[in-house]
């Protein structure tokens, strides 16, 4: 009764159109949960994968004697994707998908190399190789391996993100929507970011 | 339960905390005079809840709390993100409030009891508002916004029923908004910013910041996703200007797509970057001299790197009055030239380490300070707790001289958060206090923190409101979005609680005349983005709040202090002559005061303020 008198309320006093309901009883509708495509369901379970890569790569800029702008960036990259991965979890958990564990795919990177995946791992990904040689590097050589394979990384998150919006009817949830967004506009500024770094940090010919 | 005693407890302490919502109007008690915020702060640990969350309040008075309307609430899911409220607007006694599903307008004509005068149902993401005598400009960003408002969305790819852009309503009958027109973007409109011409008065301005994904081409023409220099027309590196003729809105359109980050290359960032340079370059050396030695060739120079910097901005702040605004550009903070508004032209930028995302900017009203937020993490995530840095997610400031920004501080929250609370720096205004830059501003689940910035290089936080979690086992999206002055009264828009009215308390921080000549200042409309330049009606409350300052500075002896203000009060009882006379005697008297203080310069603030009164 009370959301009958809610969509007669909403039509007398700013109806866009004939038929528009209350968008509290279409939320009442579908107990909070919006529908959704497999394209949205297929995108959070891969980007979990694709966080847990780069939360394992900016876990050894302390270790690894990174420099201090690339510590810096690490340490925003750990917690950010951190975060986010919690978020997919959670949003594949509330609608019953299976949720990947994101420790998964450490197994080829982790003295396994010659399990190599590359048909599995997600755009962008570094190959165990790529990860092994990231983990022997030290020092500034950490640094350029850390910002180009990141770069790397982040670009295929961007390729994700692309295909995500490229696919029938994604996207039009909104936590979904606004995700997406915002693991492209972070990662674009990262990106740029990391070039201007990788730019500061490469050698240059030093005459003698 | 625990929480909940703890918090009333404090208030034997002379602490004023707001424990249940009954609290909400009662008289005012005696103003808190102490200089040290309160201990342990009563915003640790706040019990978890929707409507009955528990609350800390420090030299603030929640004057009201208004839940969302039953179109824009659904009591059984707490935190849809279909129902969130964003940012708002104000023009007269009315409060435009953006909401994902459309935007609700509220009668804020008696602040203790707000009621909604009408709500329109539009869905297209954020909704970020904007009003201009007659005009609202709304957001439209996601792919689900429909040109017809429906809420079924678009499944399709491309569609030309997609609405992404700006929406233009008549607002002439308040009770009846009417959509003239969308004006559609490549990118959709994120946030949008009113630039007023002084030189034009036929058009306003309207800049677009659109950060998600570009529309294909066939959906609408001339968007590209290609890189610059692949194609000149990309919708990346560049925002959009939106013409309104005020005659014919309904005309409105694009004018220009300036390129403002062209050339951009790294800006000075301050603290890790000379050590890293030097380290870097230690390691050239080095790894150069090995080489040598070796007899190995020199290692190569780096492969030349595609264009970089921003590809679009989150939000612009104009400030017209001054013909600057502060564009928070992914990466960078930019300062602006508006005085062509139709053709902005980036003057300076600054990039620092610590910021992770520039989300938006400040003007202090001398125009010599901005301050930049970082929305680290986008909003939606807990980024005060006790293990996140204080410099992350943060405010920068800056001082602004000769078109150069430098760096002096970070301002953060400065109380842990839980991890079920979303929390980062977000949107503010300017409390309007002559003679400081004091503002308040919104946190998120945080809460709103009112602080004094006018040392730059001393941020400092003097009041706060903070409710706990709306959920004390998993995150649920919430808190405020922007908190606002305007006419008298902080407004707060609560992503999932609705509009929160609260007024200042005098403190040790800030006078009751300084509230008193705060609330002199009137605004006939406000978009915080679009910042109003605040002017003071000469007054003797005004010249009461500066000599309220020198006392709290300690800038002038306490003998003299007693007799500016005794000579005050006589000569607001005077008239004419003999007003003037006396006010100008005192400002001679203040002018040899300015020579013997540690403030002459405030000093010299009264005296203005004197002559001013005196002139009128």
């Amino acid at each position: 009764m009370r959301f009958l008198l809610a969509v007669a309320v909403a039509c007398v006093s700013a109806c866009s159109s004939a038929t528009q309901q209350s968008p509290a009883a279409r939320v009442q509708a579908d107990a909070g949960v919006q529908a959704f495509t497999p394209a949205d369901a297929t995108f959070m379970q891969g980007m979990i994968h694709h966080h847990a890569q780069a939360v394992i790569m900016a876990g050894w800029a302390p270790t690894h004697g990174a420099g201090e702008s690339v510590k810096t960036l690490a340490g925003r990259i750990d917690v950010g994707q951190r975060d986010e991965i919690a978020f997919m979890l959670r949003w594949l958990r509330e609608r019953h998908l299976p949720a990947p564990d994101p420790l998964d795919h450490q197994m080829p990177m982790q003295g396994m190399s010659g399990m190599s995946m590359p048909d599995t791992l997600m755009p962008g990904m570094l190959t165990p190789q790529q990860m092994e040689q990231l983990d022997a590097a030290r020092g500034v050589e950490f640094d350029r391996l850390f910002l180009t394979g990141m770069i790397q990384h982040h670009q295929g998150a961007l390729t994700m993100v692309d295909k995500l919006f490229s696919s029938q009817g994604a996207g039009q949830e909104e936590y979904v929507f606004r995700f997406a967004s915002d693991v492209s506009t972070d990662q674009t500024t990262e990106i740029d970011r990391m070039r201007l770094m990788l730019g500061a940090l490469s050698p240059k010919p030093d005459r003698p | 339960m625990k929480s909940g005693l703890l918090i009333c407890a404090s208030l034997s302490l002379g602490v004023a905390v707001g424990c249940t919502p009954s609290n909400v109007g009662t008289a005012p008690s005696p103003a808190n005079m102490s200089t040290s915020p309160p201990t342990p702060d009563p915003r640790l640990n706040l019990r978890a809840g929707w409507f009955d969350a528990g609350e800390a309040i420090w030299n603030l008075r929640l004057v009201s709390q208004t839940k969302p309307s039953a179109n824009f609430m659904n009591p059984t899911t707490p935190g849809d993100p279909r129902l969130w409220n964003s940012d708002i607007a104000m023009t007269g006694p009315y409060v435009f409030q953006g909401n994902w599903s459309g935007y609700q307008v509220w009668d804020i004509s008696n602040p203790a009891k707000p009621t909604l005068r009408s709500e329109y149902i539009c869905p297209g993401s954020q909704s970020d508002p904007t009003v201009y005598r007659n005009l609202l400009f709304v957001s439209s960003e996601a792919t689900n916004a429909r040109v017809d408002c429906g809420m079924q969305g678009i499944s399709d790819t491309v569609s030309k029923e997609r609405a992404r852009g700006i929406r233009i309503f008549d607002i002439a009958d308040i009770g009846h908004p009417k959509l003239l027109t969308t004006v559609q973007t490549c990118r959709g409109s994120h946030t949008n910013t009113l630039v007023t011409d002084p030189n034009d008065s036929a058009n306003v301005y309207i800049y677009v910041s659109g950060r998600a994904t570009i529309r294909s081409p066939s959906e609408m023409a001339g968007c590209s996703s290609a890189l610059p220099e692949q194609d000149p027309n990309s919708a990346h590196f560049r925002i959009e200007v939106i013409q309104v003729p005020l005659a014919h809105p309904e005309q409105a359109k694009i004018v220009s797509s300036p390129r403002i980050f062209e050339n951009l290359t790294a800006p000075a960032k301050h603290a890790e970057i000379a050590a890293d340079s030097l380290a870097a370059a230690a390691a050239r050396k080095k790894a150069a001299a090995e080489s040598l030695a070796a007899g190995r060739p020199v290692p190569a120079p780096p492969p030349p790197q595609p264009p970089g910097g921003p590809t679009q901005c989150h939000d612009i702040t104009a400030y017209p009055a001054i013909g600057l605004a502060g564009g928070a550009c992914a990466g960078y903070g930019l300062l602006l030239d508006i005085k062509n508004p139709a053709n902005p032209v980036r003057i300076a930028a600054a990039a620092d380490s610590n910021m992770s995302f520039w989300h938006s900017a400040t003007f202090n009203n001398n125009g010599t300070k901005i301050l930049f937020s970082d929305e680290w993490g986008g909003g939606t995530q807990p980024r005060c707790r006790s293990t996140d840095k204080p410099e992350w997610g943060a405010d920068a400031i800056f001082t602004l001289e000769n078109n150069v920004m430098t760096f002096r501080s970070y301002y953060k929250l400065p109380v842990a958060q839980k991890s079920v609370e979303n929390c980062v720096a977000h949107n503010g205004t300017l409390i309007p206090i002559p003679g400081r830059d004091i503002m308040t501003q919104a946190w998120y689940q945080g809460g709103l923190s009112v602080f004094d910035w006018t040392d730059p290089a001393h941020p400092k936080e003097i009041a706060y409101f903070d409710r706990g979690p709306m959920d004390s086992t998993k995150m649920i999206t919430g808190g405020y979005w922007s908190t606002y002055w305007y006419n008298g009264y902080i407004v707060g828009s609560e992503i999932d609680r609705g509009i929160d009215i609260f007024e200042l308390r005098p403190s040790a921080f800030i006078s009751q005349n300084e509230i008193d000549a705060a609330k002199l200042v009137h605004f006939d409309y406000l978009n915080a983005q679009d910042q109003p330049k605040i002017v003071w009606p000469p007054s003797f409350i005004v010249a009461r709040a500066y000599v309220d300052q020198l006392a709290r500075g300690n800038a002038v002896s306490r003998e003299r202090l007693t007799a500016i203000t005794n000579e005050l009060n006589r000569a607001e009882k005077l008239s004419g002559t003999a007003r003037h006379d006396a006010l100008m005697q005192l400002t001679s008297q203040l002018e040899s005061d300015a020579r013997a203080s540690n403030d002459p310069a405030r000093v010299g603030l009264l005296v203005d303020e004197l002559k001013e009164i005196a002139s009128h």
